[in-house]
Formats: C-alpha cells, structure tokens, sequence
C-alpha cells in the first residue's frame, strides 16, 4: 500500500471510490465542497455517476431513488444541507435502504458559520427526521480513520439494509494527512444479489420499496422490524478507543473526532504535570459505547467523567444516560466554530481535580461549566 | 356458454387484477391503464421502475406488475433522476398529481426536466387536492370553489392556476411535453398515443418527456360523473389548451 498525502473531503471521496460507491449526488456547501469538487473528475475515470443535484431535498431524494436500485450511493453535505434532508432519510430508514450520507458539521443554528462543529450530535443520533428511526453514526478522528470509517459504513449500511452517517467536524475535511487506501478496490454492487433491490419485475413479483402502511398494524410490525435491527446494531456494532486508560486516571474524558485528538494532547500534557487522565473515544455515536463507558467511569479511581464537545453539550447526555450518576459528569465545550484549546481543557481539569475545601461538590457541575 | 367467445378488450399485462380504489368518475384508472398498455407495447414492463406520487394515486403500486418506489411528496422527479443516473438501461416514470408537481415538487420537476433526465412524468392535473379532501391547488381554476378557497379562487390574492406544460416548454434542454386530455374516447385516443410516444422516446434514451393529463375529480369538485367531464370541456380546456408543446424532433422556433 502507498500512502498519499490528502485533505480529509477528498480522501473521503476516494474512499467511497474504494468501497464500490460510484454514484454521487450532492448540493455544493462549505466546508466540503471539496468532495464533489474531486469527484465531479474522478467519478468519470471508474465510470461513476456525478449529479450536482438543484437542493439537498433533492440530493436526499435522489440517493433515496438510487439506492433503490442496490447500487452503493453517497452524498455528502454539512449541516444546513443535512437538515433539508431529512425528509429523505426518514423515508429511507423506513424503506430499509443503505446509503452513506457524509455530514462535515459547522456551526449553528440556523445558517451559523462556516467554522468546525459538533452541534448535530442530537440530529444525528437521535433522528432529526419523522418516525421512530435511527441512524449508524460513525465519527472519524482523521483522515485515516475518514477514509476506514467511509468504507466500513458502505459495509455496514448493506449488511443492515439502514442510512449510514458518517459526521466530522470540518477541521476532518480541511486537514492534510497521509492517508492509505487498501489495494484492491470494490466492484459495485450487482443488484441481482438482493432480493429487494428494483431490478424489474420480469418473470418475478413486482416489488415495492415503500414507508407507507395505512393498516397501523403493518407499520408497526415495520418499525417493531426497525427497532429489532437497531437491537443488533448495538449489540454488535459499538466501537470505540481508549487512550492513556489505567488505575492511575484521576478523570475520564469523553470526547470524538478531532475534539478527541485535541484531548489527547490534553493529557500528554497533564501527564507530566503528575495528573493521570484517560480519554475514552467513541468511534460509534450510534450505536453509543454506553456499556464501555459504564464499565470504565465507575472504576474505583475514577473520581469525575468530563465531556468535550464542539458545541453547547448534546453527547453529554448520552454520557449521563450510561454513567447513571455513579459518577459526576462535567461537561466543557466551545461552539460556533471555536475550538477548545488544549490549555482551557487544562484549565478546567485543575479545576474539577482541585480539593474542595468543603469537599461537596458531587453533583454534576455542568450548568456551571457551560462556555463559549 | 359457447366456447368460442374470446375476450378482445383485456387488462394489460403490466396491470395487477387489484380494483382501484378511486371514486366513481375519477379518472386516474384510465390514465393507469394507459401507462400499462404502452409498457406492455413497447415491451419493457420487465425493466421498468415506476415511482408513486404522494396523493390519491399513492397506491398506483397495488395496481401494477412492475417494480415502483413510493416517493414523498413532490420528490419523484428526484429519485427518478437518481434510479434513471444508476440504470441507465431501465424505463423510469413518474407518476404525479398536481399538488405533488406544481406545488411541493415545483423545483424538483423543474430542475430534472432542465437536466434532460430521460425518465417519463405522467402528470394529472386535476385542478384541486384530491387526497387530502379538496384544498386549492396551483392548478385550481378561477373562481374555482375549493375547501381552502370557499369563494372561488380569487386570483388578486393567490394569482392564476399555473400552466405547467407551457412553463416547462420554455426550457431550451430538448423533451417531449403534451397536454392531453381522457374525458371522451376521442381525447382518450389521443392521450394514449401522446402516453407511449412519450414512453418510446425514453426509450430510445431521447430526452426527459412528460405528458399532462386533464384528470376529474368529481368527489372533490361536488359534481357529478358526467357533470365532470364536460367541465374539464368547459372551463379546464380552454384554460389549459391541448397538444404538443415540445417535441425534440420539431425545430426550434
Ligand atoms: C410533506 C407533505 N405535505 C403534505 C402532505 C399531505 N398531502 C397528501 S396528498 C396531498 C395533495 C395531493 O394532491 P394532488 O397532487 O393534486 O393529487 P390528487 O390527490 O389530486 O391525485 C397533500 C397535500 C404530505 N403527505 N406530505
Ligand atoms: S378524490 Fe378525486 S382524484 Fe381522488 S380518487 Fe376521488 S375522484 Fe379521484
């Protein structure tokens, strides 16, 4: 394998160009323009499909009538364009149908700012469309891990027949890295291996990819389908990584994608300050690692769980969800397209380790904390 | 019974034997029927893909032998475009009211005809929201009484129906756009042809092609069967004239 020097959006692209995703439809929006920019050329060279769709309701539709056909399909947007196209995936995630959407987050609401993010933590876990639905959300933390993380939801998007999305800040689009590809890339799809793809009803039953059932006993047996898939998704898809995890950890860090790296230097730094923290990332937003989690914040040493987000505090209360107030959960975070330093992180670990006086500062201190 | 009677007028091979659930006088089953008999004479209902509107054709899927993706509202033209960008070598049509077209779809239908996507677009204007009960459309007729517009229309306030066939028809990308209509065996003779020419363009990978149909809605207008179709003669035609309106072999004037 030879290692290519790549910004994170164009990596992506060719990432998806690995996994056998030829069909690219998408609505131009900072900061990942790059994506189509790359692969309005490089999808004519493996004989792929680029439309510049005339919205992102209209991309949204649009993968949402290519993945009908079986063929691995791909968008990519950030969040203005990922709420417009809600619409769409709420109708895919009814119908069962695998698509990768990419959403390199900015700041909002609203049209916000064109900054780094990671304030669609809620929309993106928790189903920013209709109906009871949810998404794989995976989060890379570089290019290289943007590039596996690409393949991989093709993968898991086909064997789940659910939308896959893939969020990273935009500091994951803009960065240069040095990047690998794997050697052999995938063919496409062939439609004719899946006995719900569109192929033409000859010599077969027509079918039918629909989210429509007016007996409500029929849609509920379809999302009772839907919930019993999402069972097996977090039974076997969680991921996650930890790093600098011991007996010794005073604090456990939660944090994902580039705010986790950030982290990282974080406690290399407090290391040799004496102060032992450890960093647990998830790689999966959802499925969330909540098991791992618990398992991790209420060992014995473990005095504070703390949050660092790129946003007001939204994985927070997942955070809280699974520690089950075992343990007091702090949250820091900066939005709008600022990004926490590694010395206001500092700062606020100090703090949350500093011996209280009156040693009763148990509860959750998040309110507080709150900054940005 | 003598064994040599034979049928002579059969359901098209593309169609299910499903009875429609549409209103006495409606027309949507003819239009239905018209799309199934061109499939099946131009013999590609075995590669066809056809896409639900979202109206009271939402169920045009129970009614066919041919594979269909039911779309939100207004969005078929842009998962056309995206089955069609995908397999090139499959027919793709939509099939549309229009409140699903001319309102909510507006842009999507615009933009795929503007592209030159080379799927079909069954377009039925019935001048009012049929599904949901009888609101105003785009389409509605002046002082057309709706369930949103118990005066009538009033064009000072909401503006004139809108003329789709005519709009799409300014585009300079090449297509095939007709407006016919199905209220007499006449009209009917015409609209089929005008429903498979459209069809055979598609497949010859021509150009986008859309053909707007005249449709009734006689649950909703408050009148009868027969009271509807010499309405659509009355009031819609001169309205929205019949015919061609862009055609990829005509010179452009
Ligand atoms: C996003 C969304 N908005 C509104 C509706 C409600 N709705 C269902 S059908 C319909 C109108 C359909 O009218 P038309 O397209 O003219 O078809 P017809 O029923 O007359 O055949 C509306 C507004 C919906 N289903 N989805
Ligand atoms: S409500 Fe109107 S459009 Fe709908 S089935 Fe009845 S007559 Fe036809």
């Amino acid at each position: 394998m030879t290692k290519k020097l790549m910004k994170g959006n164009e990596a992506i692209g060719e990432a998806a160009i690995a996994a056998g995703a030829i069909n690219y439809f998408a609505y131009p929006i900072t900061p990942q323009s790059e994506v189509a920019e790359y692969l309005c050329w490089r999808l004519p060279e493996v004989s792929g499909v680029f439309v510049q769709g005339e919205s992102e309701v209209a991309v949204g539709n649009m993968i949402f009538g290519a993945a009908a056909s079986g063929k691995r399909v791909f968008t990519t947007s950030s969040s203005p364009g990922i709420s417009l196209m809600q619409e769409s995936i709420s109708y895919m995630a009814g119908a069962h149908l695998p698509v990768v959407i990419l959403n390199i987050m900015r700041g909002g609401p609203g049209l916000g700012g064109i900054l780094p993010a990671q304030s669609d933590y809620f929309q993106a876990t928790k189903g920013g469309g209709h109906g009871d639905y949810r998404l794989i959300v995976l989060a890379p933390a570089s290019v290289q891990e943007a590039v596996d993380l690409t393949i991989l939801a093709f993968d898991l998007a086909d064997k789940y027949r659910n939308p896959v999305m893939i969020i990273g800040d935009g500091m994951i689009g803009q960065m240069m890295e040095s990047v690998e590809f794997p050697e052999k890339y995938r063919d496409e799809n062939n439609p004719d291996d899946f006995d719900w793809a569109l192929t033409g009803a000859d010599n077969r039953p027509a079918r039918i990819t629909k989210s429509l059932y007016l007996d409500p006993k029929k849609l509920e047996d379809n999302s009772i389908k839907l919930a019993e898939k999402y069972k097996k998704i977090v039974e076997a898809e969680s991921r996650h990584e930890l790093y600098h995890v011991s007996n010794d950890n005073q604090l456990l860090i939660i944090s994902y994608g580039t705010m986790a790296r950030i982290c990282q230097t974080v406690i290399d730094e407090l290391a040799d300050e004496g102060i032992s923290v450890g960093l647990m990332r998830p790689i999966t937003l959802y499925p969330f690692p909540g098991a791992e989690l618990y398992a991790e914040a209420t060992k014995k040493n473990i005095k504070r769980v703390l949050t660092v987000e790129m946003s007001m505090g939204q994985m927070v209360e997942d955070v809280e969800r699974y520690v089950v107030g075992k343990k007091p959960v702090d949250f820091f975070g900066r939005t709008g397209g600022i990004v926490p330093t590694p010395n206001e992180v500092k700062d606020k670990i100090r703090e949350l380790l500093k011996p209280s006086p009156k040693a009763k500062k148990t509860k959750s201190s998040r309110k507080k904390q709150i900054k940005g | 019974m003598s064994s040599n009677l034979i049928t002579t007028f059969k359901r098209p091979e593309s169609m299910s034997d499903n009875t429609t659930h549409y209103c006495p006088g409606c027309t949507h089953g003819i239009i239905h029927r018209m799309v199934a008999e061109s499939l099946d004479e131009l013999g590609v209902s075995g590669r066809s893909v056809g896409v639900a509107p979202v109206g009271c054709s939402v169920l045009i899927y129970n009614y066919f032998n041919v594979d269909f993706i039911e779309a939100p509202h207004g969005r078929a033209p842009a998962l056309a475009t995206g089955f069609k960008r995908v397999r090139p070598d499959m027919i793709v049509f939509t099939y549309q009211g229009d409140g699903d077209l001319a309102s909510i779809g507006m842009g999507e239908i615009v933009h795929a005809a503007n592209r030159g996507e080379k799927f079909t677009t069954i377009f039925v204007n019935n001048a009012i929201y049929g599904m949901t009960g009888g609101q105003m459309a785009p389409t509605t007729m002046p002082n057309q009484k709706t369930t949103t517009s118990p005066g009538g229309r009033d064009t000072d306030k909401v503006g004139f129906p809108i003329r789709m066939s005519e709009m799409l028809s300014t585009l300079k990308t090449p297509s095939y756009i007709a407006r016919v209509a199905v209220h007499t065996p006449l009209h009917a003779i015409a609209a089929k042809k005008a429903i498979k020419r459209a069809f055979q363009l598609q497949v010859e990978n021509r150009c986008f092609s859309m053909v707007e149909v005249l449709s009734t809605c006689p649950t909703n207008w408050g009148i009868t069967p027969e009271a509807s179709t010499k309405w659509v003669e009355s009031d819609m035609v001169p309205y929205y004239p019949l015919g061609l309106y862009s055609d990829p072999d005509r010179e452009e004037t």
